[in-house]
């Protein structure tokens, strides 16, 4: 108990200092987990020293979610950065929100290589770009597929990619 | 005409003797996806121990193999590649496709999951199950052997006669929920 209070003033610590650099920011915390929503155009400038001085060095997930359709969203996708320190073991979650038509958001495989993978994941299943990615290609769906199926407007069974096949029968093989 | 036989000689026309080869060394060509090759696996293993029916002989190599075991569900990725390794295989070949998967696609109900592999390479026998226990894959397995023996020619007439065959009826694609025009225009 104490270790998580102690845990949650460190965050606040960490909060008032970001919030004096980034005044665009808005937190949050809820159970202990502290949360940052950033502006896009900002997201480099503030993973930058959150990695370099603050010691976030482990990216865990990085991942999107679609939010058409959803009770009271105003923005389509939000991006999720799941961050730890390794040293203190605390975790912080960014978010960036983006909009057609412009669905792009800078790479940070440049601060952690492992979002390379997650990145192209990302690009995989909801079609948002990541410039400065050094390889965006597919990593799951075959190069062919030409959708996002985990967009809400994709619809589940497809639009008959899963019988796009020629059919072999006894004679041909 | 009466012929003149000693008691060790048996007499029998060559394809029956030749189907008879077939079914008893059936050589398994595992094409394991998912949790029906945990129990194809099992099959193979000494407690079911498929060698009492002449199928033991996993082989990794399509080459070598007349039997493909589809255990498993089927991606639209990897379809290309089972059909690849189909064509790979020497006739007389025959097909299992075992599990709900396989067979229809099952629970995965998605836009990525071929439904059936029937749809697109020729399927002999069908087990059922999710997994299906060993003893369904050998009961499979030894029905897949009746047919050989009953089905099989050397001139190779069956494929023929399959090729004729309407297709299922299971085949054509059913109508996406609130997709299809057919559907919204009934509501």
């Amino acid at each position: 108990m104490q270790a998580g209070s102690a845990m949650n003033e460190g965050s606040d610590i960490l909060l008032r200092q970001l919030g004096a650099q980034f005044p665009r920011l808005s937190t949050s915390a809820f159970r202990g987990q502290t949360r940052i929503v950033v502006p896009r155009d900002e997201l480099l400038e503030l993973l930058r020293p959150l990695k370099e001085r603050f010691g976030f060095d482990m990216l865990v997930d990085l991942t999107c979610v679609d939010y058409l359709h959803h009770r009271d969203a105003t923005d389509r996708f939000g991006l999720v950065y799941l961050l730890v320190q390794t040293e203190s073991g605390r975790r912080l979650t960014v978010r960036v929100y983006v909009n057609e038509p412009d669905l792009s958001v800078p790479s940070v495989v440049s601060l952690w290589e492992g979002a390379n993978w997650l990145e192209r994941e990302v690009w995989d299943m909801f079609g948002i770009r990541f410039p400065g990615h050094p390889d965006l290609r597919r990593i799951l769906l075959p190069e062919q597929f030409t959708a996002h199926p985990l967009r809400k407007d994709y619809p589940l069974q497809g639009r008959g990619e899963r019988h796009n096949f020629p059919v072999l029968t006894r004679s041909q093989a | 005409m009466a012929v003149d036989l000693p008691d060790n000689v048996l007499i029998s026309n060559l394809d029956a003797l030749a189907n008879w080869c077939r079914k008893n060394s059936l050589w398994p060509m595992p094409f394991a996806t998912a949790c029906c090759g945990i129990e194809l696996m099992a099959t193979g293993a000494s407690r079911h121990d498929l060698a009492r029916f002449g199928a033991e002989v996993f082989r990794f190599s399509p080459r070598q193999c007349d039997l493909m075991i589809v255990a498993g569900r089927v991606v639209m990725k990897m379809l290309p590649v089972l059909q690849r390794i189909w064509q790979q295989m020497h006739e007389p070949k025959w097909c299992i496709s075992m599990g709900a998967c396989a067979s229809t696609g099952g629970v995965f109900d998605t836009y990525c999951v071929v439904q059936g592999i029937d749809r697109f390479v020729p399927v002999d026998m069908y087990v059922p199950g999710c997994p299906p226990r060993p003893e369904q894959l050998i009961q499979g397995i030894l029905d897949l052997q009746e047919m050989i023996q009953r089905q099989g020619t050397v001139a190779g007439e069956e494929f023929a006669a399959r090729d004729r065959q309407q297709p299922k009826r299971a085949l054509r694609e059913l109508p996406i929920l609130g997709q299809s025009p057919e559907l919204r225009r009934a509501r």
